[in-house]
This record gives C-alpha cells, structure tokens and sequence, in this order.
C-alpha cells in the first residue's frame, strides 16, 4: 500500500476495473494492433495525469478554474518551440522542460497571489479570462508559436518510429521508438498520478480538504488558506505542464487546437465529474470513458443517425450526427453532478459498502 | 454628532463617484494621443454603442448573481439562442428588412428581438427549474451545471442549424452613417446606444422606486425575513433569472446585427468579455456593470486604434488594474 500511499480503491470493482485499464493500456502495443488504439491508449494516459491534476484543484481544494489548459499548452509549446528551433535533440528536449515547467510554476503563482487573494468565486472568471487572452497570444505571436498551425516537429532519434530497438525476429513483435515512447509516456503519467496520489494523502492534502469543507474554519485553525491553495495551484500546473510535454512528444506536434482550446478545458472538465471529483481513481476512468467515447462512440451514432434518418424520423438524425457526440455528453455531465455527484468512482466504493465513501460534497 | 429630528429625510449615503468618472476621464485622456477629433468622436461612438451591447448581456449575468447568488456559466447559451431565434422571423421577411424604410424595418426588427427575449426568458424558466434550482447556494455545483447546460444548448444549436454561419444582414435603413461635419456616426450604433441607456434606466428605476425592486433587493439582503413576511421569493427570483435570459438574448440579436452574423459559438468570445464586466463592476452591482462595459468596449476600441497588437490582451490588464484599485470591483455590492 505504500505506493498507493495508503488510499487504495476501496472497492471490489473498482480495484477490478483500474487493473483492467492498466493491464490494457500497458498491454496495448501487443493486444490491439494499429496506430489508432496505441494513439487512444497514450491519450488516455495523458488525459489520466492531466485530469488527476486538475482534481487537485477542483476534487481537493473546490476551487474551478479554467485556466488548466493554458498549463497543458505552456508544456505542449515549450517542448515543440525547443525541439523545432533547436533541432531534434536531446539538450532540446531539457530545454523545453526546464523553459516550461518554472514558466508554467511562475504563471499559476502570480495567478493564485492575485485571484485567490481577491475573492474565492472571482477565481473561476478570472482564470477563464486569463486563459482566453493566453489562446489570443499564442495564435497571434505565429512567429514564435506557428499561429493557428502550431509547431510540428522532430523526434531525437531514439523516439522515432524508423529506430528498430528489438527486432521482430526475436519475440515476434517489434519493439521501435515509437512503442518506447509509448511507454515513456505511460510510466511519466503512471508517476505523476502517483506523486499527486501521494500529495492528496499527505498532511498538506487534508489541509486542502479541509479549505474546501468550510475555508473559514481552516483559517480560524491558523493555516494560511491563500499559500496553501496557490501551493495547490502550482502543484497543478506543474503537472499539466507536464502532462502537455509528453502529449506534444507523442504527436510530434503542438498546436491551439491539440493543447490550448476551450473545449479541451470542457473536457477535462467532463472527465473529472463523470469520474469523481475527489479521488484520484476518477482521473483514471473518467479519462478512459471520455476518450473511449470519443474515439469510438462517433462510429456507433453514425450508425444510429443513418438508421434514423432513413427510418424517416424528425430531428433524431440531427441530434444523434456523429459529430454531436458532446451533446450527449453534456447531458451525461448534468446528469452526473445532479445524481452521482461522486462520480463512477463514489458510487462504486458506495456499493463496495465503504461507509464513508468519495468525498461529500 | 448633530441630533436628527424626527421629521428630518434620512442622511442620504454618500455617492461614489470616482467610478464614473473613470471613463469620462479615460475618453478625455485619449484625445491628444488619438490626435484628430473626428477620428476620437468616431471611436468614442463605437464605444458607447458597443459598450451598451456589451451592457445588456452583462446586466443579466450581474442581476442573476448579484441578487439571486447563481454564477450561470451558461449565461452565453442565452445570447445565442437569442440571436438564432431573430433569424427565424427575419428570414420570411427578407423583403421588408430590404425596404428602404425605417419603420418597415422597426416593424420587422421589434417583433422579431420581441420573440427572440421571450424563447431565451422562457429558455431561462427551463433552466432555472431543471438545473439551477437543486443547487442554490452550491457555487461549485452551479458553475458545472450550468457549463454542461452552455454545451448542451451549444451542441443543440449545431443540431437544429448546422455548424455553418448564418449571415444576418442589417436593415437598409439602419446602415451607412450620419455625417456631422467630418464625423461619421454608424445610425445602428446610435440606436444600440439608445437602447442600452433605456434599458439602464429601466432597471434601475425598477430596482430603486418600486416595490418590485425593494423585495429583490431585501430577498438577497435576508431571504428569509422576506419569506416570513409572506412574498414568495422563489417566484421572485425565478422572475429575474428569466429577465436576465431575456436581457441576453436581446443583446444576441443587437450583437448578431453588429456582426451581421449568427454561429453557435458566438457567444464563446463574449463570455469572456461579459465576465470580465462582470468582475469589474462589482459582483451584482447594475451600475458599475454599465461603467464597465463601458471601459471594456474604450479599451478595445482606442487599444485597437492605438496599439493593434496590444488589444488582444487589454481586458485583462483592464481587469488587473482595476482589482488592484479596487480588489472588490468598482462598486462592491455583495459581501460575498
């Protein structure tokens, strides 16, 4: 337990369903053939580690902020300025982590001092304004960032898909950089949510808990609420901006639309309450049911929506386009907050017969 | 202390008026570095009247907030519904909104801005039931209900209208400019200003001198000694959350004839900038969302003029500045 830091899933079927996920997703390069399940599976990993990090802030301290993305892009840029300006290297890729993980720090800082101090319910506002100007930013500086086409960029050599590392000769799969990538990508996210189940476990996370529940009382108690929630804050876009990196490596690429849009924020936001805010696990499955559905649900209504349309029904074809997908999402969210607002994770470990099950809120 | 007789008016509470004076002074200040008089009249009317567009979809928000304590982060779903009803009556009428008659025009517009706040009101009625009202006085639950209610409404509006945009041209009348001297004022600007001042009025006069007013304004100050006085404030408050709807989906029309244009996600932009009003203001505070909506639209449109590159980001440093005045916004109204 002490890798889980003493917060173990607390249920039967949870421990079953987190298994399963990361049986698979580890397994995926030799399960599930093709570069669209190996994509699905490294997103989710990314997603997981992302999601996990923005549950710090909304799951553990209850403060929304819609600025998350903007960390996951200062990540996503950072490693993608390197790697194209300075060419694909290795000193490129130090480059861009120790250029966008201090900036990505700095920024939450300054927000967090400003918008923390001034009033809880500005924070939400402010860091959705905040971010909407940073999108502006990067769209427009296109010589620094490549505008509305983002930056595509080269591997250093090892990562590259043509680097045969072991070769089909031996095991019968072939093991070439992309699948090390792969899994670099997976054991970093692995890591992450490790690190922040560990943060949530700590003294410092029940202090958050606490700021959440009744932030009076944790200031009456004599812990200074501003330093502990931008410490929060900072934490989280530490991680975001690392989970932008390894998505940027992963695609070989970073642009507004993979790493700095709204509707990502939408999405992490979807993910976190369909998973369960206040348990790391949640990240977990909330990513792998958002990206699964988003991946594979499209085909399945594209089915639904011909059989509609030539069944000759009203509107039905509409509503159930493919490209309509988050609509029934959204509807799935309000849903979530209104009947399980513990998530898929709270409601398990409530039928596991833990008492005190998810966070109550 | 001096003693107050009986008879003696109540002393009034001193007026703030620094705010006010605030964009008078901005306006002032930008005439010698704008440099030419007609171009400064012409940015200070785009100001004005966007200003006032801005105002009318921002009034909603801040009376939903300031007096019901919702944060509606759907609040733009309103807007754009709004605007995509106005196509469905101007679309028929293409004819009259061609003629070169202002009347025949008005006769056009009005019903069709008419429909448009009575579907987003009634929209709101929706809402506030189904989604708002298991979750009053529950910030975190609000701000997720109502994001998922502005991506439900967003994506149904791709559904029902298709993700193309919709073009909504102004009314022949309504374009082209009056010429006075060397200044050339937009006539539909004239008019959204006209509007957006009546509609300031009008919510002011509603709120200070009726009766209606002085229940909202005790319901938020203690809801519970209004309830025990026998007002049904629930039928109250859902009353202001459905003018707050349709005070947006008025500003959606009149936005959408600026833009000449109808999309679904019009209304992501806005957001933003009707939020950043919003915080400006002061939470709840009608009076400090007019004064900054007004500054919102002078700092877009001198930035704009002065320093292209520099607008993009001039609301924000707006909103430092004006937090780091005043942490609370211009006026505090809630002490939330």
């Amino acid at each position: 337990m002490m890798i889980l830091s003493g917060d173990p899933p607390r249920s039967r079927v949870l421990t079953l369903v987190l298994v399963l996920i990361i049986l698979a997703l580890a397994a995926t390069p030799f399960l599930f053939p093709g570069a669209k399940a190996l994509n699905v599976a490294a997103k989710i990993c990314v997603f997981a580690a992302l999601v996990a990090s923005y549950d710090l802030l909304l799951g553990y301290t209850g403060s929304v902020s819609f600025a998350h993305t903007m960390f996951y892009g200062i990540g996503s840029y950072a490693i993608a300025i390197a790697l194209y300006g300075m060419g694909p290297n290795w000193a490129a890729v130090a480059t861009g982590i120790v250029i966008g993980l201090p900036l990505a720090a700095l920024l939450a800082l300054a927000i967090g001092l400003f918008s923390l101090r001034v009033a809880a319910i500005f924070f939400a506002m402010i860091t959705l304004a905040v971010a909407s100007a940073f999108q502006v930013l990067a769209s427009q500086l296109s010589w620094l960032t490549g505008g509305e086409d983002g930056r595509s960029f080269q591997l250093p050599e090892l990562l590259r898909p043509g680097t045969v590392l072991v070769s089909k000769s031996l095991f019968g799969f072939e093991i070439n950089g992309r699948i090390l990538t792969f899994y670099l990508v997976f054991a970093i996210s692995a890591l992450m949510i490790l690190a922040l189940l560990r943060v949530v476990n700590s003294p410092f996370g029940r202090v958050l808990q606490a700021i959440r529940e009744n932030r009076f009382r944790a200031e009456a108690l004599g812990f200074r609420t501003v330093f502990h929630l931008t410490y929060a804050n900072c934490l989280a876009a530490l991680v975001a901006a690392s989970a932008g990196i390894l998505n940027a490596l992963w695609l070989r690429y970073a642009g507004p639309d993979t790493s700095l849009s709204f509707s990502i924020m939408l999405d992490i936001l979807l993910m976190v309450v369909i998973g369960g805010m206040g348990t790391i696990y949640g990240a977990i499955i909330g990513a792998t049911i958002f990206i699964l559905a988003q991946n594979y649900l499209q085909s399945l209504m594209g089915v639904a929506s011909t059989a509609a349309s030539e069944a000759g029904l009203p509107l039905l074809p509409g509503l159930l386009h493919p490209d309509r997908w988050l609509l029934w999402l959204g509807l799935l969210f309000i849903a979530s907050v209104y009947f399980f607002p513990t998530g898929v994770v709270g409601r398990l470990r409530k039928a596991g017969g833990d008492k005190n099950a998810g966070a109550s809120h | 202390m001096t003693e107050l007789a009986a008879t003696d008016p109540l002393p009034k509470p001193k007026r703030d008026i620094a705010p006010i004076l605030l964009p008078v002074a901005l306006a002032l200040l930008m005439i010698p570095l704008i440099g030419s008089t007609s171009s400064w009249l012409t940015l200070t009317a785009a100001s004005l009247a966007m200003g006032m567009m801005i105002f009318i979809m921002a009034s909603g928000l801040t009376l939903v907030f300031g007096l019901m304590d919702v944060l509606n982060f759907g609040h733009g779903a309103f807007i754009a519904v709004g605007a995509y009803v106005a196509t469905l009556v101007l679309a028929p009428f293409a004819a009259s909104i061609q003629a070169d008659s202002l009347w025949v025009n008005l006769a056009v517009l009005a019903p069709a801005a008419l429909l448009s706040m009575a579907v987003s009101g009634a929209l709101g009625l929706i809402v506030e039931r189904v989604l708002i009202l298991p979750v009053y006085g529950q910030h975190l639950k609000q701000i997720l209900m109502t994001t998922g209610g502005l991506i439900v409404a967003e994506q149904t509006l791709y559904a029902l209208w298709g993700p193309q945009i919709i073009p909504m041209p102004l009314p022949t009348s309504l374009r082209g400019s009056f010429i006075l001297g060397d200044v050339a004022i937009a006539k539909y600007r004239v008019l959204a200003m006209l509007i957006g001042l009546a509609i300031f009025i009008a919510i002011q006069l509603v709120l200070n001198r009726s009766k209606l007013g002085l229940l909202i304004r005790a319901g938020v100050e203690n809801r519970e000694m209004v309830e025990a006085l026998g007002y049904r404030i629930r039928r109250l408050f859902l009353g202001v959350f459905m003018t707050g709807s349709a005070l947006a989906g008025l500003g959606g029309v009149m936005w959408a004839l600026y833009r000449e244009q109808v999309h679904a996600s019009m209304s992501d932009d806005l957001t933003v900038l009707i939020f950043i009003v919003v915080i400006i203001g002061g939470l709840g505070s009608i009076g400090g969302c007019f004064i900054g909506a007004i500054l919102v639209a002078m700092v877009a449109n001198y930035g704009g003029f002065l320093v292209p590159k520099l607008a993009l980001v001039s609301n924000i440093l707006l909103m430092v500045a004006i937090l780091m005045w005043r942490p609370r916004g211009l006026y505090a109204v809630t002490s939330r």
